[in-house]
């Protein structure tokens, strides 16, 4: 479903703020598989997302979604094949528009946007239906400002918005950092419910390593922008944080330096 | 008194043309979030079209339609350059700006000013000072058919992606919507409607002037600020918010034709609408300082900071 071919990416080369972010990455997802991904701090695990998405584009390398090579695609030219919920809550909704009309651009994700009503009416009552299975009792608040709402309603949304329009693959940029516990685990576990309901092909940065543990059926491991740890089936449901942890002193030579990982 | 009631139906004629404008410039500054100062120049050459086109026997809805692409060209030049030349939008708008000084003199004959017979044209004219009932009528026409026409097509899966772009890109392109074309579009529109909006400006006052533009970038972010000061609470339809700039605009009229009544040198209005228009942008900003300051407190410290 996605290959990375030896993907190379150097930030503000020639500089001072140097920074190799992805060091010739390779990765390949099957069709279906659901991956999370851990790594430190600077590990390239945002910027591995964002060449994938097209957000900027990469120094040398290739980027094959679907058998199509989409390494030179910009980025809204990418959108048809992604689904993308990002850390900000603020990011993947437009504030000002309605949560109908947030979802219905969402639902022309990859088609031509023409001089035709933007939503009609049965798709506003296939919204309701999406909607209640949120459980945020948004079905009854089409016509409210995606601004109201809280950062968890509103990733949620963004979450709804990105696998309405099946996509080849999903992309999901911690998106439950920045939720109190609880919703981040209700965010997780909607994450988790459309993936397998869908058949979805995924990748899920977490900072979580028990989520990361628990959740998908491959586990990768970044470090100075390469993957150095690759589990997957059977394997990865006997992994504990213990384990992660002293793989990744073992493999990078140095302590695994995030709190937040620690933390939890 | 008198005299000021009698020039209160030429003062909402011209403040409706200028709110014509305004509802231009209510796509990309509320809309798109840019501040476009193309609109200085593009105003002056829907004006300069105009006159050129009418004076040269042309049909006058034929020369408003000149206008009209005119300013979108004019606005098309501006997308190009902010988007395919990665130029900041206001400085894209003051090139394209400076540049139509050029072109709107070259458009008449270098001449600076070019009059419209009133007496030879004033029955094909469709706003002039001299019928100011039948301004009123055509105006009001032009305002409900430009804001049918700009709902329509806001409500559209096109018309959808130009306000996403505007109000969150980074999500817009998530969602496969080419933010740059769509700014290109907005520029376009935007430009078409202040052309269109100086051609009638032109027909009214009898004449074309390469300055007539200047400032109006101004009047329109009054005219789209009074309307929102002033019905804001009461208009949430993006039909009636279109609506409220232009009521904005006849208002900004008739506060200037007040003042100059009082007895204001009408060189000192310019300096009047920029304070006027400062202060209403500033508003929302000490309103949050002002918040910020009387935040209630327990007391407790030595002293205060």
């Amino acid at each position: 479903m996605l290959e990375i071919k030896d993907v190379h990416k150097t930030f503000n080369p020639g500089t001072i703020n140097e920074k190799k972010a992805l060091n010739g990455l390779n990765l390949t997802l099957n069709d279906g598989d659901f991956v999370t991904v851990i790594g430190g701090n600077g590990a390239g695990k945002s910027t591995m997302l964002n060449m994938i998405a097209g957000v900027y584009p990469v120094d040398s390398g290739s980027i094959i979604i679907d058998g199509v090579n989409v390494t030179k695609l910009p980025e809204h030219k990418r959108a048809k094949y992604l689904g993308r919920v990002f850390q900000d809550p603020m990011m993947g909704t437009a504030a000002d528009m309605w949560i109908e009309e947030n979802m219905a651009l969402a639902s022309r994700r990859g088609q031509v946007r023409g001089l035709k009503w933007a939503i009609n009416n049965k798709e506003r009552e296939q919204f309701k239906t999406m909607l209640s299975e949120l459980d945020l009792g948004l079905e009854n608040r089409l016509s409210a400002k995606v601004g109201l709402l809280s950062g968890g309603q509103r990733q949620a949304l963004t979450l709804l918005m990105a696998v309405m329009k099946k996509p080849k693959l999903l992309l999901l940029d911690e998106h439950t950092a920045a939720l109190d516990p609880k919703t981040a685990a209700k965010v997780l576990e909607l994450s988790n419910k459309f993936i397998s309901e869908e058949h979805l092909t995924a990748m899920m940065i977490t900072h979580n390593m028990k989520d990361a543990i628990a959740y998908g059926n491959r586990l990768i491991m970044m470090n100075n922008g390469q993957i150095i740890l690759d589990v997957s089936g059977e394997e990865k449901k006997k992994l504990t944080v213990e384990y992660l942890l002293d793989a990744f002193t073992k493999l990078s030579g140095a302590e695994f330096a995030n709190d937040r990982a620690l933390l939890n | 008194m008198l005299s000021f009631i009698s020039s209160l139906p030429g003062a909402i004629a011209q403040g409706a043309i200028w709110g014509i404008m305004a509802v231009g410039v209510y796509i990309t500054f509320k809309i798109l979030d840019l501040a476009d100062l193309t609109v200085d120049g593009s105003f002056g050459t829907g004006g300069a079209v105009l006159v050129v086109c009418t004076a040269g026997g042309m049909n006058i809805w034929l020369a408003m339609l000149a206008a009209l692409v005119a300013g979108c060209l004019a606005g098309l030049v501006t997308g190009v350059l902010h988007t395919k030349f990665g130029i900041p939008a206001i400085l894209a708008g003051i090139l394209t700006q400076i540049a139509l000084y050029s072109v709107n003199l070259r458009i008449m004959s270098g001449k600076a000013n070019l009059p419209l017979s009133v007496m030879k044209y004033k029955d094909i004219l469709l706003v002039t000072l001299r019928n100011i009932n039948k301004s009123l009528v055509v105006c009001a026409l032009f305002v409900s058919v430009i804001i049918a026409v700009l709902y329509w097509f806001f409500g559209t899966e096109l018309g959808h992606s130009l306000r996403a772009t505007g109000c969150n890109p980074s999500m817009a392109r998530a969602n496969g919507i080419n933010t740059s074309t769509n700014k290109i579009i907005g520029f376009v529109i935007s430009n078409g409607l202040v052309a269109l909006s100086g051609g009638l400006l032109a027909q009214y006052q009898g004449f074309a002037d390469v300055n007539m533009g200047r400032g109006s970038i101004v009047i329109g972010l009054a005219a789209i600020i009074i309307g929102d000061v002033v019905f804001g609470k009461l208009f949430k339809n993006f039909a009636l918010k279109l609506l409220g700039a232009v009521f904005g605009g006849i208002i900004y009229y008739i506060v200037i034709s007040f003042v100059l009544w009082l007895g204001l040198p009408a060189n000192d209005l310019k300096m009047l609408t920029a304070a006027v228009v400062a202060l209403f942008l500033g508003i929302p900003y000490w309103k949050s300082k002002i918040a910020e300051k009387s935040i209630k407190q327990i007391p407790g410290g030595k002293t205060n900071a």
